[in-house]
């Protein structure tokens, strides 16, 4: 009886192992990105509700209910806190590090996604290179 | 003919005026000093954070 624990706890352990093993391998087959983002955040960015701005945020294409916009505001302000980090790193403006990002953000943008063109107006991803600032590198 | 001089004057001084009041009148909005900021970042400084800021990227991918 006392020696049944450990049995069944290391069985429970194997299930574990196994499991994890197996979400391991689902994870690596899907992109990158999509494995880490917020569920809500990423099936907005997929329905075109939110896209990427000239300014390295994130932006709304439509008017969003209230818990999109809690999500995507608290990516917005984390974002913020990662272009101080390393606009001060750099020795760069906030400003400067966050346009540097959006040029290259705006890039990954993949097609049927939104991103803000240098006018300002909302576009569509297509296969085609996006529209960005000439500065862009 | 001693009429005609306060006419005139009084006719320059309106022109005045109103080229004054004109002048006066035109006020730059606020929104174009905003966009002024993004165009005060040179292309050299951008392609200098280029390579930091892919990194940061890939490195922070939940918050991208």
């Amino acid at each position: 009886m006392v020696m049944g624990k450990p049995v069944i706890r290391s069985a429970i352990a194997m299930k574990l192992a196994a499991i994890g093993m197996a979400t391991g391998a689902a994870m690596m087959a899907m992109p990158a990105a999509a494995q880490v983002r917020d569920p809500v955040y990423s099936s907005a960015r997929a329905e075109g509700k939110v896209g990427e701005q000239v300014n390295g945020y994130l932006g709304f294409v439509t008017p969003a209910g209230p818990d999109l916009k809690k999500v995507i505001e608290d990516l917005n302000i984390r974002r913020r806190a990662v272009y101080a980090e390393k606009a001060k790193a750099t020795s760069a403006t906030i400003e400067e590090y966050a346009l540097t990002s959006g040029c290259l953000l705006i890039s990954h943008t993949a097609p049927g996604e939104k991103y803000q063109a240098p006018d300002g107006s909302w576009q569509t991803r297509t296969a085609a290179p996006p529209l960005r600032d000439p500065r862009c590198p | 003919m001693t009429d005609a001089r306060p006419i005139l004057l009084t006719r320059l001084c309106l022109g005045l005026s109103l080229a004054l009041g004109g002048c006066i009148t035109v006020k730059a909005p606020d929104k174009p000093i905003v966009i002024e900021l993004n165009v005060n970042i040179k292309q050299e400084v951008i392609y200098r954070l280029s390579g930091d800021a892919a990194q940061t990227i890939d490195k922070n991918a939940e918050i991208f």
